[in-house]
């Protein structure tokens, strides 16, 4: 009975709290993002050769762990299978963050863009059972910077 | 030192190719950070302090590069990849390799 009320706790407490980081990680993505728009990420490798420009490697990355609560649905999704929505919302807000740190970075070199940009996805932290802990993404690239 | 992770910089021209420069860094995690992400584990959200600990090996790594560079007498490393992998249970390496190259 006891195991079973904190079992309970638990998913009320990762269901409350996790839902309420969530939207308010969204919130500040999208605000961050419009805000960071002048400075594009692309993925081409070959920068145009007009002009002579400066160099700087710049990268972000961030660490996110999901909740108790979504771990739990995401383990009854393994029993029927299908689209696991809350991974696919943890790394979706990993991936975005890790990119929006990265343009942090490119703004203090004064950057216009970013080219040859990579993302890098690691699970670090294996919770119990081997499942998905924690999932860390870094996002790298070259800024070019005008002379 | 130059380090980009773009094949070629506008402007200039490489004079040398030196080949393959490379840093690694090992890092465990301290217990005091593992009972804090078992709490996040609950409550969802960033880990900072895994997020300051992975930056700064990538950061050691990258320094390590940049030494063997200076070492072979290179003025910029082109084209950079950064890799993590986990050794062990609890310790994870970052790896950062690159082309050492002089620049005019």
């Amino acid at each position: 009975m006891a195991d079973l009320t904190i079992f309970m706790v638990l998913l009320a407490l990762g269901y409350g709290f996790g839902r309420y980081a969530e939207l308010k990680h969204y919130k500040s993505i999208i605000r961050r993002e419009k805000e960071f728009r002048d400075i594009p990420a692309v993925t081409t490798k070959f920068p145009p050769l007009s002009k002579a420009v400066d160099a700087e490697l710049v990268s972000g990355s961030v660490v996110i762990s999901v909740d108790y609560f979504k771990r739990f649905i995401a383990g009854l999704r393994n029993l029927i299978g299908g689209r696991v929505t809350a991974y696919e919302l943890l790394l979706d807000r990993a991936r975005r963050e890790a990119i929006l740190r990265m343009k942090e970075e490119a703004r203090a070199f004064d950057g216009h863009i970013i080219f040859n940009v990579k993302l890098e996805t690691s699970s670090i932290h294996k919770g119990r059972k081997n499942g998905v802990g924690a999932v860390e993404v870094m996002a790298y690239g070259t800024v070019l910077i005008k002379q | 030192m130059l380090v980009t992770n773009i094949e070629i910089i506008p402007g200039k021209r490489i004079t040398k190719h030196l080949g393959l420069v490379q840093g690694s860094s090992v890092r465990a995690k301290h217990i005091g950070r593992d009972i804090m992400a078992g709490l996040k584990n609950i409550f969802g959200g960033e880990l900072k302090g895994y997020t300051e600990l992975l930056q700064e090996s990538r950061e050691e790594a990258t320094e390590r590069m940049i030494q063997q560079a200076e070492a072979v007498g290179a003025n910029a490393v082109l084209n950079v990849r950064f890799s993590t992998s986990s050794v062990a249970a609890g310790a994870a390496e970052l790896f950062a390799y690159g082309t050492a190259v002089v620049l005019e």
